[in-house]
Formats: C-alpha cells, sequence, structure tokens
C-alpha cells in the first residue's frame, strides 16, 4: 500500500504518518475527484435537508453569568442612568420632591448594580483589576470606567440633597450625571452586543436603542412612583416616550434577526418579553391618561414600567441562553450568511 | 469572502505579534490533520499531564469513544469521534461506515474575541502570535466565555477564573514542541511556524483530493476569514459543524466600532429626549 518494504537492512520507503494515503484513487480505481464522486454528491444532498450538529452540543460556551446578578445589573444600570437625567431635569426645573427621589433612586440603583457586577466575578476579591487597563475593545472595561466615573457623581448628587450643603456642587454633581447616567444606560447594550451570542450580537444596532428606551419607561416609572402628583408631568411624558421607542427598538430586533428571532420568542425568554409588551403599554397608557390626576393610577403605572423594564432585561438576558445552547443558531446564520460559506463540498 | 480595508479589528494582519513585542519570533501554531487521526487521545492526556490540567469529570457520554465531551476549562484538547454511514474513500464493504476523529484546540486566533473584551488585560498575545490567560490578572468576569465564538474558553468550576490552551507557552519559551505535538503518534497534530503549516495543509489537502477523497478540506487556514484567519488549522473530511465547529466564525469586536456608534446615539437621544420632556410650563 504505501510502498514500504521490510529489508535485511530494516524499514525502506515508509511513509512518515502524516501522508499516509486511503481513498478511491489509491489502488488506481475509479475514484472520485474533487469535484464531486459519488460519496460527494449524496453528502450534497442529505445535507441540504437537514441541520447537522456534534451531537447536538452547543457550538458556543453558554456563559457562567447568574441571571439575578448579570440581567440585574442591565436594568439597575439603566435605571440608574435615566432617572440621573430626569434628577437633573427636576432639579433645574423646580420640581424638588422628584429631583430628590430620582437622585437616591440614582445612587441606590448605581450601588446594586456595582454589587451585582463584583458579586458575578468568579473572583469578587479582584475587582480592582478591572481598573488595571482602560480598554475601548472591552465594553467591560469602558463600562468600568464609565461607573467610577458615574457613581460618585450619582451619590454627591444624592447627598448635597439630603443633608442641603453644598447646594451649587450638589447642582453640579446632578448634572455632571445626567451627562454620565446616558451612557452608563446605552452602553450596557454594547456590553451582551459584543459577544458571540447569536441572539445578542445580531442585536447589536438595536440593542442600544431598546436599553436606552427601556431605562428611560423605567426611570419614569420611578419618578411617577415616588415624584409628587403635581411634579409628575415630565415622568408622564417618559414614559410614552421610553415605551415607544422600546416597542420600536424589539420590533426591529424581531425582524432583523431572521430566524434567531424565535428565542425572543419561545420559553422563558419569550414569556418574559410578552410581559415586557402588556406591562410596557399599559403602565405607559396609564402614565399618559390617568396618572396627573390620581395618586393610585401613578403608582401602578410606575410600577407597571418598571416591572416591564425588568422583564424585557431579563427576557434577552434568557434570549440569548438560548441562542448559545442550540447549536442551530450559531450554525444555520454563519451558512445563510450573504457572501459566507454557503454549504461547500 | 469578502476583502476589507486592513483592519485591526479584522481582516488578514501579517504581524500579529507586533502589538508590544519588538522583533518577535515567527508566528507558530498548529496543522490538526484529522484524516490521520487514530483518535488515541494521547493529545488529551500529554496536555493534561504538561499542563497539570485538574480532572475534568469521569462520565460516560454516549458519543461514541467520545467521553471528554467539549473543550472547556480543564479540557484543553478534545479528540471528537463521529460515526457516520458513509463509506471511507475506496470502501466497498456493507454497510458503509466511517469513523471521523479530530482533535480540537484553541484557535488562537489571528483577531482573538477573548483577548479583545477582556477587561483587564488578563488575556494577551504571546510573542509567538498565541493567546494566553496571565492567571494572576484573571478576575473571573467571564466575559471572554460567551465572546469566543468557538465556545473554547471557560471559567473553572470552584476557581472562577478563565482557563484554554496555552499553546504551551512554557515550552515555547524553552525551544520545545508543545505536548500535544510530541505526543501524537501519526503527525495528527503538526506544530511548527504558521507560514510552512499553512503550506503543508495546503499540499496535503491536495494530495487526498488526488486519491479520491474530495471531502477533505481546511478549516481556519483562510487569512481573511472572519477571524483573521486562525493559528490553529484542521484538515476536516466533512462540514466543519460535524465536528462542532462553526462554519463561518466572525469576531464579534469586528462590529464593534459599529456598537459604540450606536449607543453614542442611543445615549445622545436618551439625553435629549429626557430633556424636552421638561418643556412647557410648569404643572
Ligand atoms: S478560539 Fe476562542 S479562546 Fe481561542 S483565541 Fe480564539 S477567541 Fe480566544
Ligand atoms: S474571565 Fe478572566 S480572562 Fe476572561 S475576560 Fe474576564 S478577566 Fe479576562
Amino acid at each position: 500500500m504505501s510502498g514500504a518494504e521490510v529489508t535485511r537492512a530494516g524499514l525502506r520507503g515508509e511513509r512518515p504518518g502524516s501522508e499516509a494515503l486511503f481513498g478511491n484513487g489509491m489502488n488506481g480505481g475509479p475514484g472520485g475527484g474533487p469535484d464531486g464522486g459519488p460519496a460527494g454528491g449524496r453528502r450534497r444532498g442529505a445535507r441540504e435537508a437537514e441541520f447537522t450538529s456534534y451531537y447536538g452540543r452547543p457550538v458556543l460556551k453558554v456563559p457562567h453569568w447568574a441571571a439575578t446578578d448579570i440581567a440585574g445589573y442591565l436594568f439597575l444600570g439603566g435605571l440608574a442612568g435615566a432617572g440621573s437625567v430626569l434628577a437633573a431635569g427636576a432639579e433645574l426645573t423646580g420640581r424638588r420632591g422628584t429631583a430628590r427621589a430620582m437622585k437616591l433612586s440614582s445612587l441606590g440603583a448605581v450601588s446594586l448594580s456595582a454589587a451585582a457586577l463584583i458579586h458575578d466575578l468568579g473572583r469578587p476579591e479582584r475587582f480592582l483589576n478591572m481598573l488595571r487597563v482602560f480598554k475601548p475593545t472591552s465594553p467591560m472595561s469602558i463600562g468600568s470606567w464609565l461607573l467610577v466615573g458615574y457613581g460618585p457623581l450619582a451619590g454627591a448628587a444624592a447627598a448635597a440633597d439630603v443633608t442641603g450643603r453644598f447646594p451649587r456642587a450638589g447642582r453640579a454633581a446632578a448634572c455632571g450625571a445626567a451627562v454620565f447616567g446616558p451612557a452608563v444606560a446605552a452602553y450596557t447594550g454594547v456590553l451582551i452586543a459584543d459577544t458571540a451570542v447569536p441572539a445578542w450580537h445580531e442585536g447589536h444596532r438595536e440593542l442600544p436603542y431598546l436599553f436606552t428606551g427601556s431605562a428611560a419607561a423605567a426611570a419614569a416609572g420611578m419618578a411617577l412612583l415616588t415624584g409628587p402628583l403635581p411634579e409628575n408631568r415630565p415622568a408622564r411624558r417618559a414614559a410614552v416616550l421610553g415605551t415607544a421607542a422600546e416597542l420600536a427598538a424589539m420590533h426591529a430586533l424581531r425582524r432583523r434577526t431572521g430566524m434567531i428571532a424565535e428565542t425572543y420568542r419561545q420559553g422563558t425568554a419569550g414569556r418574559l418579553l410578552r410581559a415586557a409588551e402588556v406591562l410596557g403599554t399599559a403602565g405607559a397608557a396609564g402614565a399618559a391618561l390617568l396618572s396627573g390626576r390620581s395618586r393610585r393610577a401613578a403608582t401602578l403605572s410606575g410600577a407597571a414600567l418598571l416591572a416591564a423594564s425588568v422583564c424585557t432585561r431579563f427576557g434577552l438576558f434568557h434570549a440569548g441562553l438560548a441562542s448559545a445552547r442550540d447549536p442551530k443558531y450559531t450554525v444555520e446564520p454563519q451558512r445563510s450568511r450573504p457572501g459566507g460559506v454557503g454549504r461547500t463540498g | 469572502m469578502t476583502t476589507h480595508e486592513p483592519h485591526l479589528l479584522h481582516g488578514p494582519e501579517p504581524d500579529v505579534a507586533d502589538a508590544g513585542h519588538p522583533r518577535p519570533p515567527e508566528r507558530v501554531g498548529f496543522f490538526t490533520d484529522t484524516s490521520v487521526c487514530i483518535g488515541c487521545k494521547a493529545c488529551e492526556v500529554a496536555c493534561k499531564e504538561w499542563n497539570a490540567v485538574p480532572e475534568d469529570g469521569l462520565d460516560l457520554t454516549g458519543m461514541s469513544y467520545d467521553n471528554t465531551g467539549a473543550l472547556g476549562a480543564s479540557s484543553w484538547r478534545h479528540v471528537a469521534f463521529i460515526e457516520q454511514d458513509k463509506p471511507l474513500g475506496g470502501q466497498q464493504t456493507q454497510p458503509e461506515l466511517r469513523w471521523l476523529m479530530a482533535s480540537d484546540v484553541c484557535k488562537h486566533c489571528t483577531h482573538a474575541a477573548c483577548l479583545d473584551v477582556c477587561p483587564t488585560g488578563s488575556l494577551f498575545r504571546t510573542e509567538f502570535g498565541t493567546v494566553v490567560v496571565q492567571e494572576d490578572i484573571c478576575n473571573g468576569c467571564g466575559y471572554c466565555v460567551p465572546a469566543c465564538p468557538y465556545g473554547v474558553i471557560e471559567q473553572r468550576e470552584g476557581d472562577g477564573r478563565a482557563w484554554k490552551c496555552t499553546l504551551c507557552y512554557d515550552r515555547l519559551g524553552a525551544g520545545q514542541e508543545p505536548a500535544c505535538a510530541k505526543a501524537c503518534p501519526t503527525e495528527s497534530i503538526q506544530f511548527g511556524p504558521l507560514d510552512d503549516l499553512r503550506e503543508k495543509a495546503a499540499a496535503r489537502v491536495e494530495q487526498l483530493h488526488a486519491t479520491g477523497v474530495p471531502d477533505a478540506r481546511l478549516y481556519g487556514e483562510d487569512p481573511a476569514d472572519g477571524v483573521g484567519g486562525a493559528g490553529a488549522l484542521f484538515l476536516l473530511l466533512d462540514e466543519p459543524e460535524v465536528y462542532g465547529l462553526p462554519p463561518d466564525p466572525v469576531v464579534t469586536t469586528r462590529d464593534l466600532p459599529a456598537m459604540w456608534r450606536h449607543a453614542g446615539v442611543a445615549a445622545a437621544a436618551l439625553l435629549t429626549g429626557l430633556a424636552a420632556v421638561f418643556a412647557g410650563g410648569r404643572r
């Protein structure tokens, strides 16, 4: 076969293992060329019909992240960030009650979100390693630095308001937090999109808008829930605006992601995202129509909006896990990508 | 395959190690020729021994002879076994059967998503062009895990940090080849300068085509692919997904500039939108 001979002098003409031969052509048989013998033709036919995988195992590694930590982090970051904008707006337009409530809410949310992030580290005691480098290719690095900039501002704004000391500095801090806040809310979209997880990565255009919309709705909900009734007109408008943006972005996301959009509809993710839509729509309608006059309506609408935002974040989180777990969401879009590999062989 | 302008985040990249390494040695890698793999798992064992990788479960998976399952925190080489009712080469017997075996490993991507997204700088590019985790810096954020388009890197249970193949960084430093390549009895795993391996791989696939194995194809050899070409090439006998490999992986950070742009617009819209709701009189 390989032409090797055992002679008195030892083995002659042997072939290194890496050149071992097999196949139709090696015995001078007919052989199927590279352009497809019988085997090739059959394989193509069979392959078109069914999707193949390695024993149904995922191609990707499903992240080890805990839903409460990471989806919770996405929600809290949005609530804090958008809340700071509402706080500054309320402060500058003399809505003192809302301003204080939102400053406290943002401080609480950003503290909890940082705690969630640290809790989820495999080595929490090494959190400070996040600040070893500043790395624009790592959304998590950028996010850590954003939190380092934003957190103290949110804290100073709340502290100045509650203690009544350093009012000027407090106002400056509130305005600073309002500038950093939207970045905190928007970057979380990039955080999950910058992965190989199909339901997250393929939504990389829509996720930042989806998340800022959801953040605006959550902050509006918090303002309705905690702010005095006579001050809540901006919050009612923000509720409508945020929910509308979120619904529009979700619609675009579903349309653009093709077969991956299944993961937004099915299972836990599907239930959560449907709940988010219902709660968000109800909350926004309640905010727009009833919450100007009724305390109870404002409270209920606010709670619904907050719950909607929680459902959105957890829903997208679970959709990502589901899309990573099933190899078909990795393989099929790569196969059908325009300019991609197609079916070779 | 579409061609792109030279770019730091995707596309061909002639000098991977030029980031921070003055006068680096030649880029090295693996060529894993699965057509001569006999499924002995010597690579798995040698890797475990040399790198002191802990035990990763003693389960029977029912997946042919594969009881490792997949690459992971404590499996840096993984031999896949695939049983198919297709003929192998010139086989004449009934039923037709072929048994594919392939030793998988970290691809040491030219554009490595794991490295790009690591927030601590724990993952880095060595002077050999390989991708290595520094375990004293990794804080276990787990971001590299879903970033890898091949599902290679993983956090270790109970340890929290991320682990993967180092391409035997310590052995390379001492002028030795990696433990798996050293142990492979059939030269299915070949180690060397990446340019040489690409040539060898092209010659081998041609040889197999000529002897009537039209299924033979290369995987990861194209510098214009979604990860800028892998540092570990493969010769496969079926579609990549049959072996659990993604058919056309793309480094996620290729789209990162677009993501930051959209995030910037979204943040600006949030700020102006929420400023606008305060317009008009007080009520
Ligand atoms: S295969 Fe995955 S773990 Fe290995 S270098 Fe590429 S991205 Fe990183
Ligand atoms: S788990 Fe470790 S290696 Fe992976 S991205 Fe986080 S710090 Fe980097």
